[in-house]
């Protein structure tokens, strides 16, 4: 079995060959559903033509970038180069002091744009009647879900790398925003007449106190107090505890080492209370306590309402270490991770993302992401803004330029193959220092020109770039295309956009010869209104001259025309292949009653004559038929006459 | 390509909040696919909308309002088209179209005009070669005359009462022949016409006299693709552009500075001085000297990135798209 392939602009073509086999081949089929993610899904395949043979070959369209083209993450796209175009230009005005705060910004933008793209791709999935479709819609949604999960994770751990004590705060934010799987149940309880008789009342009570949600917690547990009379006591206590329990502040009222201090005092009077087993009548309650001291075992068991071991973790960290530095998360990161899958499951690849970041391995982070998501979007993106934190300055990729130029032009490119976001993938490259200009201008060649406005668009593009080159070569190619479909003013347009001489000389051929041919000129609007335009070449200049010259024969100024038609020959714009034409129309001019050539001019005529005429050699003379001759034979005598009636005319004194 | 006709309904019609100035987002309320690029489109009536088409078809569009849908009423394919079918190199986009219901106007890529009646299965008149290069814009001067202009920078005035297939009168620019890609004429004065060029350049014509611009002003960086004279205000124009901007041009200033308006007037001077002038007829647009505090330019869009590519204004209403595929609604234009 062999393979060959073809390269395009966007998509590689790959077929089987049979060398030396007859028969047939079964195909191999599209990538399985646990391969969607991969960079180059196999996306579908083309019945191969048929070369006479019984074997069925199949030719596959290989594309990366799939992605691009799903229609609801177009606007993930949109947005998001507006945040990154803003982001590269405020660099420059950045102090830094508002620096941080403004790059927390950039990425809650960034995160909102995927948050309103996830809610777009949610009510289409709810919209969607295929079912296929359908599926592939809550797949991008929980994939955003996740990308949201690690870019707000990132924004925490190293855009703001949040210090200790706000850091535990953060967390706990993060942790609220991400595990949704329990609001349902929340919503229930909460709405339903009589809460505290409802039978998830407790777990409802369990998930307000994991996730650190202590107002919830004691409201609820309130109404548990007012309904069973007997546990009132108990409820005071354990109210009281919640309520007095010490919590970083994200303002300065408190140093760190007071907070500890108040933590530890909390901590000993949590545990004197259950040492002395006044929870102990009500599990609920007990339990609770232990959370609140920390205890592993006990919040180990609300496994099912935590879903997840960063969730764990949080927990973990808020009731025994809540002035967690962060150099220290990477320590209790594994061991809840550990703990919570406990060797029944192995970590997913959000799993290790999430560990990687916690290990604050950006770099880690970023190849993961790379591998585990099917387009450039989320890492380049993330890298950009990362590199603008300065924390990616150490690293430096082995052909030159840095990881998060790679990861742009990647993305870039991916761009680039759809027929419309590839205005975006200019702003890019525009922002990639070392190989951007080089993408740029091989890529821009490749964008297919259906209309006019789009060509403009691209010429544009080229133009304030300085990309010359490239600007010449679309010109020629819109210009041919005009010329093929015989819109000469368009042609000329495009010439003189391009200031493309040549192509001029080009049209200007065009039009002599069908002048030549028809005796008279088409498109007179475009020739009469050539303007400063004429002089781009001299095949032009001669044109417009030409047909001003016939204009002007046409409006009886003969003397103007002849001096025209004079100047066309002896300065040597027209060339030499139509002076014969030139001559033949200065025969009318000739044979007028009035003289109209002066001396001189009728010398120079005759002169032009000859040296149409001694130019050629005998053989050529030969050859002529006998119009030719003819003509040349009317010329002289037509000179002549005129020649012998101008100098008569110029001898004889004006005047009386 | 998934091209889409659209409408969208703008801000709640009921519900006014306490400082009007909170407005939600557009609701998309019915759409339909389209094929190929729309180059222009323009209301034909209440219902009716008829769309120019990149492959050079023009279809009128209907949409129904009881059950918020959009239907194919009618469509002429091939209105626009190079000529020779098997030498031709690509299909001709349809580039503009105007409606005067109902008669309906195109232009496109290859030099043609049209004339269409709606629900009438041919043309009125086809004007082949009317241009040999591409003709980017079309509007309506009178009922019976429509104005052009086209890749060499010219203006054409075309009298479709005549048979022949000649411009009645051609105005150019002075300079290069920078091709012209919008055309819109003033709506009370039916001499003042406005044009926007490849450089971004506006010039004003006063096609009554004259083959050349009365003013040419320095506007965009890069292609001007739309200009718009506001329908009941007359004294604001408004333009977009490849550059990502859009201006407002306000000449709506006090008129009170009688004499140095008739030295400012430029070659305009000669005609007016022959009459006995009423002030208020003379339109601000015809001064040469837009920099004596006559006019005031501004920028809407803050933040540019991409182009915009249309607009459209009507009352206190401004609307227009960019190529970041957003649509910004402004209610609030003159506040």
């Amino acid at each position: 079995r062999q393979l060959c392939f073809a390269w395009g602009p966007a998509e590689v073509l790959v077929c089987e060959t049979l060398f030396g086999r007859k028969g047939g081949f079964p195909s191999r089929d599209e990538g399985g559903p646990g391969r969607a993610l991969l960079p180059g899904t196999l996306t579908g395949c083309v019945a191969g033509t048929e070369d006479g043979r019984p074997s069925s070959s199949r030719l596959f369209v290989v594309r990366k970038d799939q992605d691009i083209y799903i229609q609801t993450l177009r606007k993930l796209f949109n947005e998001s180069h507006g945040i990154f175009i803003g982001l590269q230009r405020s660099e420059e005005e950045l102090v830094e002091k508002s620096r941080k705060a403004h790059l927390v910004q950039v990425s809650k933008n960034y995160r909102s744009v995927i948050r309103a793209c996830m809610e777009d791709m949610h009510q289409a999935a709810m919209a969607a009647r295929d079912p296929a479709l359908q599926s592939q819609y809550s797949t991008q949604v929980s994939i955003l879900s996740a990308m949201e999960l690690i870019w707000n994770l990132c924004e925490i751990l190293f855009v703001e790398a949040a210090a200790a004590g706000p850091l535990l705060l953060r967390l706990l934010d993060w942790v609220r925003l991400h595990i949704c799987d329990v609001d349902n149940m929340v919503r229930e309880v909460l709405s339903s007449e009589n809460p505290s008789k409802h039978e998830l009342f407790w777990n409802v009570v369990d998930v307000f106190v994991l996730q650190g949600r202590m107002d919830e917690a004691r409201h609820l547990l309130s109404k548990e107090a007012s309904a069973n009379p007997t546990s009132v006591n108990m409820y005071k206590i354990l109210d009281e505890l919640m309520k007095k329990m010490p919590v970083p502040s994200l303002s300065n009222t408190q140093t760190l080492t007071e907070m500890e201090l108040k933590w530890q005092h909390w901590h000993e009077e949590c545990q004197r209370y259950l040492q002395d087993g006044t929870f102990a009548s009500n599990s609920h309650m007990e339990s609770i306590c232990k959370i609140l001291l920390g205890d592993e075992d006990a919040i180990l068991e609300k496994k099912e309402l935590m879903t997840t071991w960063y969730h764990f973790l949080v927990t973990r960290l808020l009731y025994s270490h809540p002035t967690v530095k962060p150099m220290e998360l990477r320590f209790y990161a594994q061991a809840c991770m550990d703990l919570f899958l406990g060797g029944e499951s192995s970590p997913e690849s959000l799993d290790t993302i999430l560990m990687a970041a916690f290990e604050f391995e950006m770099h880690q982070v970023i190849k993961e992401c790379s591998i585990a998501l099917s387009n450039w979007w989320f890492v380049a993106h993330l890298t950009d803004l990362l590199d603008h934190c300065k924390l990616l300055q150490s690293h430096n990729l082995y052909f030159g330029s840095n990881m998060r130029e790679f990861l742009l032009l990647e993305y870039a490119s991916g761009l680039f193959s759809h027929h419309s976001l590839w205005q975006l993938g200019v702003d890019y490259f525009d922002h990639c220092p070392e190989y951007g200009r080089v993408y740029l201008e091989l890529h821009i060649e490749r964008i297919p020109l259906n209309t006019e406005q789009k060509a403009l668009k691209v010429l544009r593009i080229c133009e304030q770039r300085q990309m010359h080159e490239q600007v010449r070569s679309i010109c020629k190619i819109m210009a041919m295309k005009a010329l093929r479909n015989n819109r000469l003013g368009s042609a000329l347009s495009w010439s003189i956009r391009a200031k493309d001489a040549a192509f001029a000389t080009l049209i200007s051929d065009r039009f002599l010869k069908d002048y030549c041919e028809r005796g008279c000129f088409s498109d007179l609007d475009l020739i009469d209104n050539l303007g400063p335009s004429m002089l781009l070449s001299d095949r032009l200049t001669f044109l417009g001259k030409y047909r001003e010259f016939h204009r002007l024969y046409g409006e009886k100024r003969f003397s103007e025309a002849a001096k025209l038609l004079l100047m066309l020959m002896t300065a040597h714009i027209a060339p030499c292949s139509f002076w014969m034409t030139l001559l033949t129309d200065a025969l009318p001019l000739l044979e007028q009653k009035e003289v109209i050539f002066s001396a001189e001019q009728t010398y120079e005529l005759m002169r032009c004559l000859e040296d149409l005429t001694a130019g050629k050699t005998d053989k050529q003379k030969f050859q002529d038929d006998d119009d030719e001759t003819m003509k040349v034979e009317m010329l002289r005598l037509a000179l002549a006459r005129n020649l012998a009636r101008v100098i008569v005319k110029e001898g004889t004194l004006e005047g009386s | 390509q998934d091209n889409r006709i659209s409408i969208w309904s703008v801000g709640d019609l009921g519900n006014v909040s306490l400082n009007g100035e909170y407005q939600g987002e557009p609701q998309l309320l019915c759409d339909i696919r389209h094929n190929g690029d729309v180059m222009d489109m323009q209301f034909l009536d209440q219902e009716r909308i008829v769309v120019a088409s990149s492959t050079g078809t023009v279809t009128v569009f209907r949409h129904h309002q009881n059950n918020q849908t959009l239907s194919a009423n009618q469509r002429w394919e091939k209105a626009h088209y190079h000529v020779d079918q098997y030498t031709s190199c690509g299909g001709a986009a349809c580039t503009g179209v105007i409606c005067n219901n109902p008669e309906i106007v195109t232009v496109g890529e290859d030099g043609r005009i049209n004339l269409f009646k709606a629900d009438h299965k041919d043309a009125v008149r086809t004007i082949d070669n009317a241009d040999s290069s591409t003709l980017h814009a079309v509007t309506f001067l009178r009922a019976t005359e429509i104005l052009t202009v086209n890749s060499i920078g010219q203006l054409k005035i075309w009298d479709l009462r005549q048979q022949r297939n000649e411009p009645s009168q051609i105005f150019s620019l002075t300079g290069d022949r920078v091709p012209l890609h919008c055309v819109d004429r003033h709506p009370n004065k039916q001499h003042i016409v406005a044009t926007g060029g490849q450089d971004g350049m506006l010039s004003i014509w006063d096609i009554r006299q004259g083959t050349m611009p009365v003013s040419l002003l320095n506007a965009h960086e890069a292609e001007m693709w739309e200009v718009h004279f506001h329908p009941s205000n007359p004294d604001h124009l408004f333009t977009c552009s490849e550059d990502g901007s859009l201006w407002h041009w306000d000449t709506s200033t006090d008129i009170s500075e009688k004499p140095s308006f008739l030295h400012q007037a430029g070659n305009s001077t000669t005609y007016f001085s022959h009459n006995t002038i009423n002030q208020s007829e003379i339109s601000a647009w015809l001064s040469n000297d837009p920099t004596k505090d006559r006019m005031e330019i501004t920028n809407l869009i803050p933040n540019q990135t991409l182009s915009v590519n249309s607009l459209d204004v009507l009352g206190p209403c401004l609307v227009y798209g960019t190529d970041a595929e957003a649509i910004y609604v402004n209610r609030h234009l003159f506040a």
